[in-house]
């Protein structure tokens, strides 16, 4: 435990001066009352969900989303009601449909910010100083990020699908509808969230994550729109019926946009394979990358 | 105790990280010094494994970082560039650490109170002041009462009071027995603080000397000379084996001798002085010789050798060098 140069102690009369540590046989190292166990996914997670719930981001965006879901559900509600339109044998559950899409946004840019702000403001070094396991960090991240997103989208459209069949006296709808369009819809919209989670920790910048996540919103359905070739025809049927709105609006009725589109719970295999390879690209990159 | 062990570091061609070894023990005060650029955050990066080394280790108590069960109880840190979330409050920053190190929420309101924050825990840190900021960085560092605590650059934008507070904080720590490492490009801030120094340059290591070593070998004492009658003077030097340096002005000055013998050499040959003192180099200026040498080894490959020609003040002596 000498410096490294190389000096005899004979020839450092001083040497008890400079080097303190040596007169504190044994015991130098400071021992903390604090004591040691091991930190599991569970501290984890509840690190992630204070720091979820103590920043302003979080409030606004979700809080617009209700505001939206809510206050476009019941407009939408009321103009069907007060103009007596037919809704020609789909569920008054399709209602709810603009106001989750507008409401996905919103999720799409708390899911960014949730990972993207760390690295915005360098907290994802005190981050990963105090957990040095990166994929545990990511995982706390998304859990707790996927279960907020997917309560708060489900429990609105509950209470919005609620709101419009009181509003618009048509019938009843089926269980299994209400089960599409409330959890259905909320884990779509929540695995919106993650794939939205996973682009922020690959991209770590909050204004770049979320262009990309609203390119991946709106850009097939657009571009679909200005195929008028007729050899872009498959193109544009494929584009059409896999766009995300064109997934969730299946949550609403039999089909998507097109007939030959993804039905039933298949938008939701849909979206959880499309986020499972991004998260495990974030993973990856994690890992691997300097922060 | 941290142990760098070949630690490099490359980003591309550029080498910020170069096969550094060395130790830093418990119990002192050990400042880490390098002009900027030298590769002493990229070091302390490597250190709580959030750069990967391209080679060699660093061990935390003899471990990896990663295999530590709860770091923030073994290390705690502040890094140059802030690392907390300035839209969040105070207290919610310092709580989600300590959560996920297990650390009691009380340690939370404590570690304020140690850094004198307390009565602005619910404000958010974008709010504060550059030496605010900086308490709140340390209360995050001191937070798991670990028994290594690293600082990048701790004084840089504190008031006097801040700077006086950190120094004698450093200290006490160092005081309980805990490994105290903090980085600095200022050489007369250390030479207050550090008991022990590690100097780096270009990446490499160029000293690893206790802080009373390195002043008795760097600080070069020399005597001022001026005299109205400067050829006289000249000789009766030359003829006593003193090889003065032209300083400009008609200054003199002689290294290695003491303003005694000087003054009895000018009396013995009747010659008038108009000023005759002792000086001592900075020690920045030491450190800066010895940083500039280090650009110029790289060439020659020795980066930990003293450069020759240069004397090596105190080598022999246990006392600051005097006589030729």
């Amino acid at each position: 435990m000498t410096a490294a140069h190389p000096q005899p102690p004979a020839q450092q009369p001083y040497a008890h001066q400079q080097q303190p540590y040596h007169q504190q046989p044994g015991g130098y190292a400071y021992t903390s009352p604090i004591p040691l166990r091991r930190a599991h996914l569970g501290d984890a997670l509840a690190s992630e969900w204070t720091k979820i719930r103590s920043v302003r981001s979080t409030l606004w965006t979700l809080g617009v989303m209700v505001v939206l879901m809510v206050g476009v559900g019941l407009l939408a509600a009321v103009a069907v009601s007060a103009s007596g339109a037919d809704l020609e044998g789909q569920s008054i559950l399709l209602l709810g449909f603009y106001g989750m899409l507008l409401g996905s946004l919103c999720v799409v840019t708390l899911g960014v910010l949730t990972i993207s702000s760390e690295y915005g403001t360098g907290m994802i070094r005190t981050t990963l100083t105090a957990s040095p396991n990166r994929s545990r960090v990511l995982a706390a991240k998304a859990i707790v990020f996927f279960l907020l997103a997917f309560t708060v989208t489900t429990v609105t459209a509950t209470v919005v699908g609620m709101a419009q069949s009181a509003i618009v006296d048509t019938g009843s709808s089926t269980g299994e509808e209400w089960l599409r369009a409330t959890v259905g819809a909320g884990l779509f919209v929540a695995l919106l969230g993650l794939l939205s989670l996973a682009i922020g920790a690959l991209v770590r910048h909050s204004a770049g994550a979320i262009t990309v996540m609203i390119g991946v919103l709106l850009l097939p359905l657009v571009a679909a729109m200005f195929m008028f070739s007729e050899q872009l025809e498959t193109v544009r049927q494929f584009l059409f019926a896999y766009s995300v709105p064109s997934l969730l609006v299946a949550f609403y009725g039999d089909a998507g946009l097109t007939e030959s589109g993804p039905h039933g719970w298949t938008p939701l295999l849909i979206m959880a394979g499309i986020t499972a390879v991004a998260l495990a690209g974030a993973f990856l990159a994690l890992e691997k990358r300097d922060v | 105790m941290i142990e760098l062990d070949g630690l490099t570091k490359r980003f591309g061609a550029k080498t910020a990280v170069d096969h550094l070894s060395c130790q830093v023990r418990p119990g002192v005060v050990t400042g880490f010094l390098g002009p900027n650029g030298a590769g002493k955050s990229t070091t302390m990066r490597m250190i709580l494994g959030l750069d990967h080394p391209t080679g060699g280790t660093v061990r935390i108590d003899g471990r990896h970082y990663r295999d530590l069960e709860e770091p923030l109880k073994y290390i705690g840190a502040l890094l140059e560039a802030r690392g907390l979330h300035g839209g969040r409050s105070a207290y919610h920053n310092l709580l989600c650490l300590a959560q996920a190190n297990r650390i009691p929420e009380s340690r939370v309101t404590a570690v304020l109170g140690l850094v004198g924050l307390s009565a602005v825990a619910k404000k958010k840190p974008k709010s504060f002041s550059m030496g605010m900021g900086q308490r709140l960085g340390i209360a995050a560092a001191l937070l798991g009462d670990p028994r290594i605590l690293m600082f990048d650059e701790p004084v840089n934008g504190l008031d006097p009071e801040g700077i006086h507070w950190i120094r004698n904080l450093m200290k006490a720590l160092a005081a309980d027995g805990r490994t105290v490492f903090v980085s600095s490009h200022l050489m007369s801030e250390m030479a207050l603080t550090a008991d022990h120094l590690i100097v780096i340059g270009q990446g490499k290591l160029l000293a690893d000397t206790s802080m009373a070593d390195f002043i008795q070998r760097n600080s070069r004492s020399y005597v001022r000379l001026r005299s109205p009658d400067r050829e006289r003077l000249l000789d009766a030097l030359a003829a006593g084996g003193l090889t003065p340096a032209d300083a400009g002005g008609g200054v003199l000055e002689v290294d290695g001798v003491s303003t005694e013998e000087v003054g009895e050499l000018a009396g013995r040959n009747g010659i008038t002085l108009h000023e005759l003192s002792a000086q001592r180099a900075s020690l920045e200026e030491a450190f800066m010789r010895m940083t500039a040498d280090a650009v110029e080894y790289q060439a020659h490959g020795d980066p930990a050798a003293p450069p020759p020609g240069r004397p090596r003040w105190g080598e022999t002596s246990g006392f600051p060098a005097k006589g030729v």
